[in-house]
């Protein structure tokens, strides 16, 4: 049984989101690739469950152009 | 200086065999005299079974090979009375470090638990292995076994019938016929025995290719495990440094795919690498080079009637992680204990099915970690480079990211999880020992739990009553009594007991756990020695 949360869970989303994009400033494409690449593993281990973490690939997998 | 794998140890000398005018016909023969066919053959005549091993060469193998031999398999030599000598020789390691780029990322050491016989992990070239269980086949024959290696005996023609095999032998004299009751194949990765009976071979090639060198040089680095991602001196590819006895160190460098293979292999082009990655000032001797690709594939069964595959030509793994003669000696221990079962009539010839079973399950493990290892080392895409970076990268300031660094994950024994031979765990004890187990070893006094172990089924008691010996249609499970008394270290406990006061295992003669309960119940006890030997 998975515990991922897909229902709104961050308190402050727009804070979030400008603190990540701000991070990526002036950073070129291979820079900021190698950030989120990152960022996703440090998110990975705070997460720690391979069952949610199975999960989140899934959801992610499953919307936008993937086929 | 004549080196080891430079004498012919077992050169051509000429059998009665090639005099019969109606084939010999002999209890097993063993093809391939590398470390998994002997230790084959060393198994079956320490207990009694005639083998005779066939080889096309004459010596052991040119080069360092496998270089790096795990706890389980020391603790199979053990048996086979090379473990000692091995341990003698080799170089014992726990300290790695991870290079990416021009830094040093992180440096681990593996914590090996305490009271085990057998260390980790030591480095030693093959060909010492080799010459090892070639001494421990002549002494062998010196007490009198039916054990016999033919060199220079090349094998061009399989028959196969319902209970037998028929071999045609090329020799320096000519050709002659052999019969064998069974036959196991042992003659690698390329194994002729599989091409001669048309078996398949699949699985995923990686188009890759490694330079492996052995370099012979005094120099002050230490017995550690030196891996290299990305390095300035071979950029975009993987390096790695490991020390052997002797002051051989071995290097193993990856060079990519499209590349020539004749060219990088000569002294003029590997030298000058060989200085980048060990600097200028180091003096060094080249004592064997060579170039491979590698593939992860297995055959679809190791069993096929009287032929039975173990070792390389039964499965290929890549190199990372050390799983080819590690996982090699693994099977023929798993396999002799049935053959011998069967030969003496004390078990159902589809006892060796769980050969199969167990030995592909072991396979399919090693392929998975030895994949996983090669895609993390050689990225394949845009995408795998980045994260495999990322990884690198955090692991140089964050604990939390090392662990994701994989550059071969070491081999460890595999359980024999949902084997046909287990029996249902009955003891809510430790998940380590649960059945299908290699029994994990203890300190007892002045030896091991291991050692104590005998070439048969054994009852392990642990503050439990039973029957010295048990007899159960032809099969002898003789007791050993222990106490966690005994055991100041509490590691039987730990290992074995866990919050319960008392168990009883059955052991199989490979060491691996068949059965456990809380305590001795005869009617439960046989049915499970019957099931360890494939009667139910």
């Amino acid at each position: 049984m998975s515990d991922l949360i897909l229902t709104p869970n961050l308190a402050k989303p727009d804070d979030f989101y400008a603190g990540w994009l701000a991070a990526h400033d002036g950073l070129t494409k291979a820079e900021s690739d190698a950030l989120n690449a990152r960022l996703i593993l440090v998110l990975a281990n705070h997460i720690g469950d391979n069952a949610v973490l199975a999960d989140a690939v899934e959801a992610a997998r499953l919307t936008g152009d993937a086929p | 200086m004549t080196k080891i794998f430079e004498i012919p140890l077992y050169p051509y000398e000429r059998s009665e065999d090639q005099d019969q005018t109606t084939p010999a016909r002999r209890k097993v023969v063993v093809i391939g005299a590398g470390p998994v066919g002997l230790a084959a053959a060393i198994d079956l005549a320490q207990q009694g079974i005639e083998v005779v091993v066939l080889d096309d060469n004459d010596r052991v193998s040119f080069g360092s090979r496998a270089i790096c031999f795990a706890k389980r398999p020391l603790e199979i030599l053990d048996r086979l009375g090379c473990g000692q000598k091995m341990v003698d020789k080799g170089v014992e390691w726990d300290v790695g470090k991870v290079f990416f780029d021009t830094r040093e990322v992180y440096k681990f050491e593996l914590l090996a638990e305490k009271g085990h016989r057998r260390p980790a992990f030591i480095n030693l070239q093959q060909y010492y292995l080799e010459q090892f269980l070639v001494e421990r086949v002549r002494d062998l024959q010196v007490e009198g076994a039916m054990i016999e290696i033919r060199g220079r005996n090349k094998v061009s023609a399989i028959g196969t019938h319902p209970d037998h095999v028929t071999l045609e032998i090329d020799t320096p004299e000519g050709s002659y016929n052999l019969e064998a009751d069974w036959l196991i194949a042992c003659d690698g990765a390329t194994s002729p025995t599989r091409s001669m009976l048309g078996l398949d071979f699949v699985g995923r090639v990686f188009e890759d290719n490694f330079l492996i060198a052995d370099v012979v040089m005094e120099a002050d680095f230490p017995s550690e495990r030196w891996f290299w991602f990305d390095p300035p001196f071979n950029k975009g590819q993987s390096a790695l440094l490991h020390k052997q006895p002797d002051n051989v160190w071995r290097i193993d460098l990856q060079l990519g795919w499209d590349i020539d293979k004749e060219k990088e292999k000569r002294p003029e082009n590997v030298i000058p690498r060989l200085k980048a990655m060990l600097g200028d000032d180091v003096d060094f001797e080249l004592e064997w080079v060579s170039i491979y690709t590698f593939q992860c594939r297995r055959m679809e069964k190791f069993r096929y009637g009287r032929v039975l595959f173990a070792g390389d030509s039964a499965h290929q793994v890549s190199p990372f992680g050390a799983r080819g003669a590690n996982s090699g000696l693994q099977d023929t221990d798993n396999l002799i204990w049935k053959l011998k079962l069967v030969l003496d009539g004390n078990a159902p010839e589809s006892l060796l099915d769980s050969y199969d079973v167990e030995r592909i399950h072991g396979a399919e493990e090693n392929i998975m970690n030895s994949t996983r290892s090669t895609d993390f080392i050689t990225p394949k895409s845009e995408i795998s480079r980045i994260m495999r970076d990322a990884v690198l990268d955090l692991s140089e300031q964050y604990d939390f990211a090392r662990p994701l660094v994989n550059s071969g994950r070491l081999s460890v024994p595999c359980t024999y999880d949902g084997s046909p031979l287990n029996s249902a765990d009955a003891l809510d004890g430790p998940a380590r020992s649960r059945p299908g187990s290699p029994c994990p070893d203890v300190a007892l006094g002045d030896g091991f739990l291991l050692d104590q172990l005998g070439i048969g089924f054994t009852l392990l008691t642990i503050d439990a009553d039973a029957p010295e010996s048990i007899e159960e249609d032809g099969i002898t499970v003789t007791r050993l009594a222990l106490s966690v008394k005994d055991d100041p270290t509490m590691a039987l406990k730990e290992r074995y007991l866990g919050d319960n006061d008392s168990a009883v295992y059955l052991i199989r003669p490979d060491q691996h756990v068949a059965a456990r309960r809380p305590s001795y119940d005869d009617h439960l006890m046989r049915a499970a020695i019957r099931r360890a030997t494939g009667k139910e």
